[in-house]
């Protein structure tokens, strides 16, 4: 479903902040993959996500999303494929406008916007089904401005609006950290509950190691922009915090470096 | 003094409200292309003091060849698009920020609103020679037409921008990053967005020059500030009015409404006998004055000010 092939991504190169954050990432998932990511800072977790959304142009290697080579493609072009939730809740809504326009916009991801009108007495009602599964009572604020709304309000819109037109690939870039530890937990389920009806292929980046090994069906780690470890099957099922912490430090050679990632 | 005050005639005032009306609509429609990019796409675009003369200028020029007056508003609204799409281009496409790509357009149409009236500063029309869609002369008709041009304007805008690619247009100037991940061409949208304004803008050009029987080269200066002042009069008046009642075709009209305010207080202005060159001065005073507000309505609320006072009272106790 996603394959990457080599590739690298360097940042400010020959300058003084040059930053290698990818040195050639191989990775290939198969359909109702869900990955989740763990690293640490700096690792190239989020720069990952980046190469695939098309955020900028990877420098080498390649990338094919369902059998589509979308290397040469700007974001816009590829976000048919690709269902986006990003870390900072304000991101993946527009703030002054209603929720079922930002649903609307969501569901004409990848196809022509024309002169139709932009939210159908249809959509209304399919919104509203959609809404009432995430349980927070926004199916009845249909018409509310998206800025009224709570982060953790936010962040399952968002999460929606990138199932709303079933992607290839969803990519969650650590989109529970910017959220108090219950909403989180809520937003994570959410996720599990989406990406199991639809049989999603995802990849989650997360700070969080006990996330990294409750969900998903296969984890990997990054390290110095590679994959450092990919464990799926029964072998994640396994998996512990401390199993996770000593490969760490076998890979890398250093002390896990997140304390977030062992505190929280 | 006393000769100051007995030399203003209020039935003099009175009487001037008409024309405050006619040409309030006319710049009405003009903000109304200032809102388009200011508050739906969020760009200061400064090339529509140069789009209004050339739309005047257009319109003129073709109707003193001959032209059907309403063929050469559509041809002037036309070349307002196409200045729309320049300075969209020059945005996008060469990476000039907008608001230099605004400056760079306004002051090329400059020349080239001067070569459009054969190198003439201004190009008299006379309603007593042509047939013009709307006139000085008769101020009834004019105001009807105006609010007709107005009318359609704001549901042809309501409709738009209540499309799929109206949506578009909006999320691109809200958030730029969640538009592209739904696969909106951001680019294509600033582009259209800056051609409807500049297309509006334009149009307001080629009405205002029949109202006032000629063009003018200069006519489009400071279009932008009083495009901005209208909106922000209009903005601040409808949501006294209606509150959160306030729906896009309200904010539209009201947009409207905030020109012919403007135009009544420019009118006092000159009623006053205030020097009419002060007047680009206080304008700009007026739209710095509502621009701050709201900046300084959430400092009030979030200042270091506040929490060293705080402190010190604290201490106090």
């Amino acid at each position: 479903m996603l394959e990457l092939n080599n590739v690298c991504k360097t940042f400010n190169a020959g300058t003084i902040n040059e930053k290698v954050a990818l040195r050639g990432v191989n990775l290939k998932l198969e359909e109702g993959d869900f990955v989740t990511v763990i690293g640490g800072n700096g690792a190239g977790k989020s720069t990952m996500l980046n190469a695939i959304a098309g955020v900028w142009p990877v420098d080498d290697g390649s990338i094919i999303i369902d059998g589509i080579n979308v290397t040469g493609l700007p974001d816009f072009k590829r976000a048919k494929l690709i269902g986006r939730v990003f870390q900072d809740p304000m991101t993946g809504t527009a703030a002054t406008m209603q929720i079922e326009e930002n649903l609307a916009l969501a569901n004409r991801r990848g196809l022509r916007r024309g002169l139709k009108w932009g939210v159908t007495a249809k959509e209304r009602e399919e919104f509203v089904e959609r809404l009432k599964v995430l349980n927070l009572g926004l199916e009845d604020r249909l018409t509310a401005k998206v800025g009224l709304l709570s982060g953790g309000q936010r962040q399952a819109l968002t999460l929606l609006m990138a199932a709303l037109q079933k992607p290839k690939i969803l990519l969650l870039d650590e989109h529970t950290a910017a959220l108090d530890p219950k909403t989180a937990e809520k937003v994570l389920e959410a996720t599990e509950t989406i990406i199991a009806s639809q049989h999603l292929t995802a990849l989650m980046v997360t700070h969080n190691m006990k996330d990294a090994i409750i969900h998903g069906n296969r984890l990997i780690m990054m390290n110095e922009g590679h994959v450092v470890l990919d464990i799926k099957g029964e072998e994640k099922k396994h998996l512990t915090v401390e199993d996770l912490l000593h490969q760490f430090e076998k890979v890398s050679g250093q002390e896990f470096a997140s304390d977030k990632a062992l505190l929280s | 003094m006393a000769a100051y005050f007995s030399a203003l005639s209020f039935a003099g005032l009175v009487s001037r409200l008409p024309a405050c009306v006619a040409q309030g609509l006319i710049w009405g429609i003009m903000a109304l292309g200032v809102y388009v990019t200011f508050r739906l796409l969020d760009i200061a675009d400064l090339s529509v003091d140069g789009t209004f003369s050339t739309g005047g200028a257009v319109a003129v020029m073709l109707i003193v060849g001959g032209m059907n007056p309403w063929l050469a508003v559509l041809i002037a609204t036309l070349c307002g698009l196409a200045v729309g799409c320049v300075t969209g281009l020059l945005h996008t496409k060469l990476g000039i920020p907008a608001i230099l790509a605004g400056i760079l357009s306004q002051y090329a149409l400059y020349s080239i609103n001067l070569a459009i009236m054969e190198f003439k500063a201004n190009q008299a029309v006379s309603v007593d020679k042509y047939y013009l869609i709307m006139s000085s002369r008769h101020l009834t008709s004019a105001i009807i037409t105006g609010l007709i041009f107005a009318i359609i304007v704001i549901a042809v805008m309501y409709w738009f921008f209540g499309t799929e690619m109206g949506s578009a247009l909006r999320a691109t100037g809200c958030n730029p990053t969640m538009s592209k991940a739904q696969g909106i061409n951001i680019n294509a949208m600033k582009v259209l967005g800056l051609a409807i304004s500049n297309g509006l803008v334009a149009l307001a050009g080629a009405l205002s020059a029949q109202y006032a029987g000629f063009a003018d080269v200069n006519s489009g200066r400071g279009a932008i500030v009083i495009g901005l002042a209208a909106v922000i009069i209009g903005e601040v008046l409808g949501e006294a009015a209606l509150g959160r009642k306030l729906n896009f075709a309200g904010r539209l009209t009201f947009v409207v409404i905030g020109g012919i305010i403007y135009y009544i207080i420019y009118t006092i202005v000159l009623w006053l006998k205030l020097d009419p060159n002060l007047m680009k001065m206080f304008t700009a005073i007026i739209v710095a004055i509502f621009l701050a507000v709201p900046y300084l309505k959430g400092q009030a609320k979030n200042s270091f000010m506040k929490a060293g006072k705080n402190s010190v009272a604290k201490e106090a106790k």
